[in-house]
């Protein structure tokens, strides 16, 4: 006790008396913005720039060759897209929750292959085995449809469980899927693709019109916008970026982390199945062999779109716009007889570069703290 | 000034291993409803670790808490929540790239009337209305609250963050350095917010490391030493010399008072 006076003599341990030197926060805004907020923002985001590029791109190709803008071009370019754009909005959930899904495109095939054979199984005709069920109703495409879905829907929700419950990396949990889903695809198929879908599934949702716009393209796009309604303005769509963003801050505030994730993935891979039997109709068989690198498409789509691998942050109509961006590039490059893998080189170098650039907004953003 | 005859919070024996680090040794702790009580002691004596196991972001290996004269398990900061219990986490625990309405509401977000609400629909409108006023009686003024909090200053974000516990505290509320990054005036703000919290009958868990400040707003000081509190003070009696010394060692005296 003789020491008190000594102890107490000296400064207390980290308390500095005075406040340390008053901070910028409290003279908010000051000469930071010029631009009203609104413009500052759009003009912030990476969505924003890859649709000025988007623009570019077609109005550049359309001088070039006037027919490149003509209706059925753009007609093939959006069918073929179609499933494509269903992965990446899966793919744009998932990312933004700072995960990634690599399994879709074998969960596509997969989902497609479930889809083909439930098909078959009911709607096949004794008397014509070799026709499958080309003459099935509607009641047969929907089970089969339905059957295709909750195959994907599965496999996301495993993926889901993996990331979230047994936190598994999101990379290393979806690669074990892409190769279980694979694996399984072929064991159900012997390796060749399934044929004989209902003719009028194919007719219909495969290369039929409405109104002049093909009914891959309605489904997808209405599919789309209600996701992206769903991301930018409910609470579900709160929580994802919230969870992306910083996890244990959803955590404390009673977000439910683990069980929103695995929702997140299995939205993924219930897409995936979407996508598998929309591609079902529009090919005509399975297409087994093809989607290998589906993954990376959307990936790269929904980064040139705005998202960030790092999570919190994307859109759905940015990852759509990202999707677009080497669509056009390769039809462009057709059109104005350029040698279209020159489509390949572009968008990698532009995937980079958008990268590039988001590392480089973050680092200005923490050193302005 | 209401002087903890009516105890809200009470600790006893809490203790807390992390591998070797014995963070917490059978320590006590207790705060009532309308005081301000101080937390205070040396770098890893073990007040984070207590905060936390008394808000549900971490479970004490051993140990009893009592809220409102009942026994409470906090297995999540969300059953905390539920009891009424907001905490200022020292890493202010945000999502950075959402803005300043946004997380003042995470987790208990305003949805529209009707059907759309049901179908979880934001009214952002309204949190945003509802954020500015919580960030002006903070005398935070927000440039755009639909900026991601990352572009905030240090004290701004340090500011959302103590909004939004103010926001929802009803019985207690923990402040973890709540004032570690602010500016003089905020700091005089973030104290007077403090004092008026206080007068709303809400208990307020306040550590510092900032004596004069602790001897300013705090009605009551509790001591942790090495794991365990070693001593409490009325502040209003107890001088800086006292508490420096109880924080360091040179004082012993828990349940002398």
């Amino acid at each position: 006790m003789t020491e008190t006076g000594t102890e107490a003599a000296t400064p207390p341990p980290a308390g500095a008396p005075q406040p340390s030197r008053p901070d910028t926060g409290g003279e908010p805004g000051r000469g930071r913005r010029v631009l009203p907020p609104a413009v500052a923002r759009l003009a912030y985001t990476n969505t924003f720039w890859i649709f000025l590029v988007l623009v570019a791109l077609v109005v550049f190709f359309g001088a070039m060759q006037p027919n490149f803008i003509s209706a059925v071009s753009l007609r093939s370019l959006a069918a073929d897209t179609a499933p494509l754009l269903l992965i990446a909005v899966g793919m744009t959930y998932v990312i933004i929750s700072a995960g990634i899904d690599l399994s879709v495109g074998s969960v596509l095939i997969f989902s497609g292959v479930i889809a083909a054979k439930t098909m078959l199984w009911l709607g096949g005709d004794g008397a014509h085995p070799d026709a499958g069920a080309t003459s099935a109703g509607w009641t047969v495409t929907l089970a089969g449809c339905l059957a295709g879905m909750l195959g994907g829907l599965a496999w996301g929700l495993l993926n889901g469980f993996m990331v979230a419950r047994m936190k598994i990396p999101a990379l290393i949990a979806t690669l074990g899927t892409l190769g279980m889903a694979l694996g399984a695809t072929y064991l159900i198929t012997g390796g060749t693709d399934v044929r004989g879908i209902p003719l009028n599934f194919a007719r219909t949702v495969g290369f039929g019109l409405v109104a002049g716009v093909p009914w891959l393209v309605i489904i997808a796009v209405l599919v789309t916008v209600l996701l992206g309604v769903v991301l930018a303005a409910t609470r579900f769509g709160s929580h994802t970026y919230a969870i992306g963003s910083n996890a244990e801050a959803a955590r404390r505030v009673g977000i439910r982390v683990d069980r929103h994730l695995i929702k997140v993935y299995g939205i993924s891979g219930l897409l995936a199945g979407i996508a598998g039997c929309l591609s079902l109709a529009h090919f005509t068989t399975t297409t087994i062999s093809g989607h290998t690198a589906d993954n990376l498409s959307a990936i790269a789509a929904v980064v040139l779109g705005g998202a960030s691998l790092f999570g919190g942050s994307g859109t759905v109509t940015g990852s759509a716009v990202g999707l677009l961006v080497p669509a056009v590039l390769q039809s462009g490059f057709v059109t104005i007889q350029v040698n279209p893998y020159w489509q390949y080189l572009a968008v990698g170098a532009v995937l980079v570069l958008a990268v590039y650039v988001d590392q480089l907004r973050r680092k200005a953003r923490s050193a302005g703290r | 000034m209401s002087t903890g005859d009516e105890v809200l919070l009470e600790a006893r024996g809490l203790s807390k291993t992390f591998g070797h680090v014995r963070a917490l040794q059978d320590a006590n702790f207790s705060a009532g409803a309308g005081e301000v009580t101080a937390l205070i002691g040396d770098n890893g004596a073990g007040k984070s670790t207590l905060v936390k196991c008394l808000s549900g972001a971490q479970q004490p290996d051993h140990g009893e808490i009592r809220f409102g004269g009942r026994p409470l398990r906090l297995d999540s900061p969300a059953t905390a929540q539920r009891a009424g219990i907001e905490t200022v986490f020292q890493d202010l625990a945000l999502a950075s790239d959402l803005d300043a309405a946004t997380n003042l509401f995470l987790g208990r977000e305003l949805v529209r009337p009707g059907v759309l609400g049901r179908f979880g629909f934001l009214d952002r409108r309204r949190m945003r209305a509802e954020a500015v006023q919580a960030f002006a009686e903070l005398g935070v003024n927000l440039s755009d609250v639909r900026a991601p909090v990352a572009g905030l200053s240090g004290g701004q974000r340090q500011s959302v963050a103590v909004a939004r516990s103010v926001a929802w505290a009803t019985r207690l509320i923990f402040m973890d350095e709540p004032t570690a990054a602010l500016g003089v005036v905020q700091r005089e703000r973030v104290l007077d917010t403090i004092r008026r919290v206080r007068d709303r009958g809400v208990a307020v868990v306040l550590i510092s490391h900032n004596m004069p400040e602790v001897l300013a707003v705090a009605d009551r000081v509790e001591v942790l030493r090495l794991g365990r509190r070693v001593a409490r003070f009325r502040a209003a009696d107890t001088t800086l010399e006292e508490l420096v010394g109880a924080m360091t060692g040179a004082i012993d005296r828990e349940d002398q008072q």
